[in-house]
């Protein structure tokens, strides 16, 4: 892009013919401004039409009740879908337990131990590979590796899927937050004699953990969201979940559930569910992003 | 009370410091490769205690390769090579006892881009301390005082220390860059151009500062910048193309140097 610094030189060292190109130029400067404006705002439209809808049919059942209350039955009125909220924080969370410090040091060992060696190399062609499984595939893997062995479905199953979802999400982008921390910082630190480790630690993580933060959003954004991981692996319930090791709902579940089936309530209830679980994701965006943004 | 200060009360001129050692720091046939590349041939110096050597020669004739062997930095470069060997007062910083951690904290590096770290001023300075394990607090406020002075940067920003190095000018980066290394009470100081991105003003400050800290502390300066050569500089070392062509009083290769390769670059005529 031209920077003002070009232009005003522009208008004070070349001649009178020179200056109607420049002006030429600036015309279609702006024509391109006027396009690129005008679809970044059509892309919105979608994002602010989910927003309207949901809000629109959303709202309507939104209450205290919905967050305290379990699912009504079958055709019955009221209640909410506290479980489902629950189990959705206890399965993203277990995801995250699991895939965070496993993508992080598989990420810190790729980029600061050995950039090119073989096992990096694999490493970073299967975590790419994996961020083009279909979800329902993680659902499969966790039931096959927890469910049957465990005789049963369970929040834990769940949260196996959910991490095998997030892991490549979380390591490439952790990947890339390295790569982003200048090379300056690292010959600094080895240069006053630390070691790779305390280089690591008190310096390139540091710098690349509001990067980080944003790749573990979108992996918890995307994993939140999730159906079909969780319909082989922690399944519903219509009831309070007393440990890890039993079917469990979730607010991607219950939305699958309850939209499907031919009662107005249960759909009502349902596009609330939807909104919640926007708002969730948004509100935890959101506060990841500030806080880190005020830590630097 | 800073050591820079203590000495220039004890000693008024700079001839009447203790007696050198000629070969302080030495390479001997000494080789590198990047690879298969070789970058530098058959290196022999001897760089003299408590003066400042500067390496001259035109881009990419291996003056920072060079520097950067003498902490083992290059070593951090996949693939890369050496033969000969590099003596820091006698004994070799390869030897298997030397420790390559302990090796670069008493050598310390000044670089071209300065590149204080995103945190205080003062965590910066503390920067080395604080990886060697010392965390008491007066300790550390000695050693930012100390060596903040010794940067000649304390007066600008005592009253900032905690806040952060980034918002800092060039020139007052470059110096926080050579506080941070003479905190870890280095014996010697390589410095790869380190005012080439310095206006002419703060470059002023860094060669005079240059000038003070030779009474404690041997330094070797890359630079393409014959004045500077000249001003701040007691030996000069020519390199060209992986060669150390000439090495001489610094007075003696500006005004009659030995090689005709040496005039042709102090002249201008290549490089
Ligand atoms: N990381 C590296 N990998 C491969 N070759 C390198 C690397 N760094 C430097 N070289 C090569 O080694 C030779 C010497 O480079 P060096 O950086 O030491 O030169 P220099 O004298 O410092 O040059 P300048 O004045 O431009 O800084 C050059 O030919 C350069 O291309
Ligand atoms: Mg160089």
């Amino acid at each position: 892009m031209d920077n003002i610094g070009t232009h005003s030189l522009d208008f004070f060292e070349l001649d009178h013919n020179e200056n109607t190109k420049a002006m030429g130029r600036s015309l279609t400067n702006r024509i391109l401004t006027g396009i690129c404006v005008t679809l970044s705002l059509l892309t919105m439209i979608p994002l602010i039409s989910i927003i309207v809808l949901l809000l629109k049919n959303g709202l309507p059942l939104l209450s205290a009740s919905i967050f305290t209350e379990l699912p009504p039955a079958a055709g019955m009125t009221g209640g909410g879908f506290g479980n489902a909220i629950i189990g959705t924080l206890v399965m993203v969370g277990l995801g995250l337990a699991i895939s965070t410090p496993v993508g992080i040091l598989s990420a810190i060992f790729i980029n600061e131990y050995s950039q090119t060696s073989r096992l990096s190399r694999a490493v970073r062609f299967v975590a790419k590979l994996l961020t083009g499984i279909p979800s329902i595939i993680c659902g499969v893997f966790a039931f096959a590796i927890v469910v049957l062995p465990n005789q049963t479905f369970s929040a834990f199953a769940g949260g196996v899927a959910l991490s095998v979802l997030m892991l490549p999400t979380i390591l490439l982008t952790a990947e890339q937050a390295l790569m982003g921390v200048q090379n300056a910082y690292r010959e600094a630190s080895y240069g006053l004699g630390a070691t790779r480790f305390q280089t690591i630690v008190r310096v390139v993580l540091p710098d690349a953990l509001p990067a980080m933060m944003t790749g573990i959003m979108l992996a918890v954004a995307r994993a939140a969201g999730e159906t079909a991981p969780l319909i082989f692996t922690a399944l519903f319930s219509q009831y309070w979940a007393s440990s890890l090791n039993e079917p469990t709902a979730s607010l991607a579940v219950l939305i699958y559930n309850f939209s499907t089936v031919p009662f107005p309530h249960q759909v009502s209830m349902a596009w609330t569910a939807s909104l919640v679980l926007v708002a969730f994701v948004t509100i935890a965006n959101v506060a990841a992003q500030t806080i880190f943004a005020r830590k630097n | 009370m800073p050591i820079v200060d203590q000495q220039m009360t004890k000693q008024t001129s700079p001839n009447s410091n203790p007696p050198v050692r000629k070969d302080f720091l030495a390479a001997k046939d000494f080789n590198f490769f990047y690879g298969k590349k070789q970058a530098l041939y058959d290196i022999n110096i001897e760089i003299p205690e408590r003066q400042v050597t500067a390496f001259i020669g035109p881009s990419g004739c291996g003056k920072s390769t060079l520097l950067r062997n003498f902490n083992r930095m290059n070593e951090l470069i996949e693939g890369v090579r050496h033969e000969g060997d590099i003596r820091l007062l006698g004994k070799s910083i390869y030897d298997k006892s030397v420790e390559v951690i302990s090796l670069r904290r008493s050598i310390g590096m000044v670089f071209q881009k300065s590149n204080p770290f995103p945190k205080s001023i003062y965590e910066n300075v503390v920067y080395g301390l604080r990886i060697s394990g010392q965390s008491k607090k007066s300790t550390l406020d000695e050693a930012v005082e100390r060596s903040l002075r010794g940067a000649a940067l304390w007066e600008e920003v005592k009253d900032r220390l905690h806040e952060s190095a980034l918002g800092l000018s060039g020139g007052q980066m470059q110096r926080l860059c050579i506080a941070r290394a003479i905190a870890n009470r280095p014996k010697v100081l390589l410095m790869d151009e380190p005012c080439s991105a310095l206006d002419p003003i703060a470059t002023v400050k860094v060669e005079e500062l240059i000038r003070e800290l030779k009474k404690e502390f041997t330094i070797v300066i890359v630079t393409h910048n014959m004045q500077q050569a000249t001003r701040c500089s007691d030996e000069t070392a020519f390199f060209y193309l992986g060669k150390l062509i000439e090495f001489d009083r610094t007075q003696k290769i500006f005004s009659n140097p030995s090689e005709k390769q040496t005039e042709d670059y102090i002249t201008g005529r290549f490089g």
